[in-house]
């Protein structure tokens, strides 16, 4: 019952998020790089949430940082879930050398600040987006993989896969039938958190000024404009502000709830 | 042609421990042994030395014939073919030895499909009849291994072994995690079950009481090397090693004080 509940107050939350970024697509209050509206004008009247200190509608650079947050996220989940839970599965069943150098390999990329990953992606590549999803999720695999692997060694100890392999089941059937039905909640799980974190990583990204760069708008850059001039315009700061926590808070709560929701034993004894 | 023929096993640990010493034993078809030792002698490492699945780290050296089949060097994808119909195991531990997030119904279909080829309807009264064989209602099918109390579990866990259709059960300890009434019935049950079928049965136990209700004959290890072998009612009657006699003193001791509680 707490796991449905804290699912679906996590789902509302991302969902709100989601639904300001689909909005975001096919309507704006007023165009991203339009500079009209005068600097700092104060919330209210033609611009709900005011302007910031360029002069552009904060709402409007609110809803199109909701885009650039949740490709970020989700992105960075793809790239990294995909890589991760491949190494780690790899690593998993891998031979004892072969594991023993992919957990090594793991370990550096995991000591890496995703801050310098992405300075240097974006060295490498240009500064965009894709150069952000691609660095966090990176970052991320890593992170990713060593959980994977740590499942799947755990779940191969166990007795229930000696007992499959005492009936003469195969290797192959072994994986999809049990490993993979016992590792998934964890991983889910995880990957959920992960699109918090990885929101939080482009956030702060885009606050050094390593992030997407414009036109893409971004919570994290809004906040550090917003910096200068929090006492006399509070809402620049507070809006990107509340949206973060509140895309972050949902995707937490929404990892919980899967927790409680994908094993059986915590759902019957709740 | 034997159901299972080990001879001089020996495994051993990476560290070069010796875990079992020369080990040897024979079982015909439809015949039932026990592997009688105290705790870490080698009977569980004997067990799966006999499937060719040893924990990582180990080897076995000497001859297992298992149905036939060399197991000892020959690949793992081969002796799949092997596992579960030339032998089934059942563990210990039931609740570990079945996956908690699969519903039991599904756990036994498994082997079922795989042995007999069924699918669909004729799949799932074969299920429900191999539950009912073990003495399962209907529902236990749908229901989580956690769900099930412990005497249970070892019945799915039974059923799991037998739906494999094996020509050898071996039981590693199936009554030691059980209360002492359900352990009688669950024996009851194996003893029944493998009649029925004419398995061998490769029964290990460290209770000598429990051997003697099941087994023919009798192999007693010790640290990993055999120290007496024979019939169970000669062994029982007159150990001649004396492990072997400290282990008919203990037992005799217990039915003794049983006797003295409850005449
Ligand atoms: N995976 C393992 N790695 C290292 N040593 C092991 C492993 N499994 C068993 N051993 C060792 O091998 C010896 C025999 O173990 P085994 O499990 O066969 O004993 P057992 O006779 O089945 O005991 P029990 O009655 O407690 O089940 C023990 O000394 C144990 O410490
Ligand atoms: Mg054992």
């Amino acid at each position: 019952m707490r796991g449905r509940l804290t699912f679906a107050a996590g789902c509302a939350l991302v969902g709100l998020v989601l639904a300001v970024a689909l909005v975001s697509l096919v309507w704006l209050p007023y165009d991203p790089a339009d500079t009209t509206g005068g600097r700092l004008a104060p919330p209210g009247g033609a611009h709900l949430l005011g302007t910031d200190k360029l002069g552009r509608d904060l709402l409007t650079q609110l809803m199109a940082g909701a885009r650039t947050a949740l490709i970020a996220g989700i992105g960075s989940v793809l790239v990294g879930g995909l890589l991760g839970v491949t190494g780690g599965l790899l690593a998993g069943f891998a031979t004892r050398w072969l594991d023993d150098a992919l957990s090594a390999a793991l370990d550096i990329v995991i000591a890496f600040p995703t801050l310098l990953l992405a300075m240097l992606v974006a060295a490498a590549r240009e500064a965009s987006l894709g150069s952000v999803v691609l660095a966090i999720g990176l970052g991320m695999s890593a992170i990713v993989a060593r959980l994977t692997r740590v499942l799947v060694k755990r779940v191969l100890a166990q007795d229930y896969i000696t007992a499959a392999r005492t009936s003469g089941t195969s290797w192959p059937r072994i994986v999809a039938e049990h490993v993979l039905p016992n590792i998934w909640p964890m991983l889910l799980v995880n990957l959920a958190l992960q699109l918090g974190l990885a929101v939080l990583a482009e956030a702060a990204l885009s606050y050094l000024g390593l992030g997407p760069p414009p036109p893409n708008a971004s919570w994290g850059r809004l906040l550090q404009e917003a910096q200068a001039t929090v006492l006399t315009a509070p809402t620049g700061a507070i809006a990107p502000g509340v949206l973060l926590v509140v895309l972050v808070v949902g995707t937490n709560l929404v990892a919980d709830g899967l927790r409680d929701l994908a094993d059986p034993t915590r759902r019957r004894s709740r | 042609m034997s159901a299972l023929a080990v001879t001089g096993l020996s495994i051993r640990h990476a560290d070069g421990r010796e875990l079992v010493h020369d080990l040897s034993l024979a079982l015909a078809p439809g015949e039932r042994l026990g592997l009688i030792g105290e705790s870490g002698s080698g009977k569980s490492l004997t067990a799966l030395a006999v499937m060719g699945l040893l924990p990582a780290g180990m080897a076995a050296h000497g001859s297992v014939l298992l149905g036939g089949t060399q197991v000892i060097g020959t690949p793992d994808r081969r002796l799949n073919r092997v596992r579960g119909r030339a032998a089934a195991v059942v563990f210990q531990e039931p609740l570990t030895a079945m996956d908690p997030l699969m519903r039991v119904g599904r756990q036994l279909a498994g082997p079922i499909r795989r042995r007999r080829g069924l699918r669909g309807a004729r799949l799932r009264a074969a299920v429900l009849s191999a539950l009912a064989e073990v003495r399962l209602p209907d529902r236990a099918a749908v229901a989580y291994p956690h769900e099930l109390s412990g005497g249970q579990r070892q019945r799915a866990a039974i059923a799991m072994a037998l739906a494999c259709e094996p020509e050898l059960l071996i039981a590693d300890e199936p009554t030691t995690a059980l209360d002492v009434t359900v352990q009688a019935e669950i024996l009851a049950l194996l003893d029944g079950l493998v009649t029925g079928r004419g398995m061998a049965l490769l029964f290990i136990s460290h209770d000598l009481a429990v051997i003697a209700e099941v087994a023919d004959r009798v192999v007693v290890l010790k640290d990993g090397s055999m120290v007496e072998s024979g019939r169970t009612r000669d062994i029982v009657r007159e150990p001649r090693h004396a492990y072997t006699r400290s282990l008919v003193d203990s037992a005799w001791a217990l039915e003794g004080e049983l006797d003295r509680l409850a005449p």
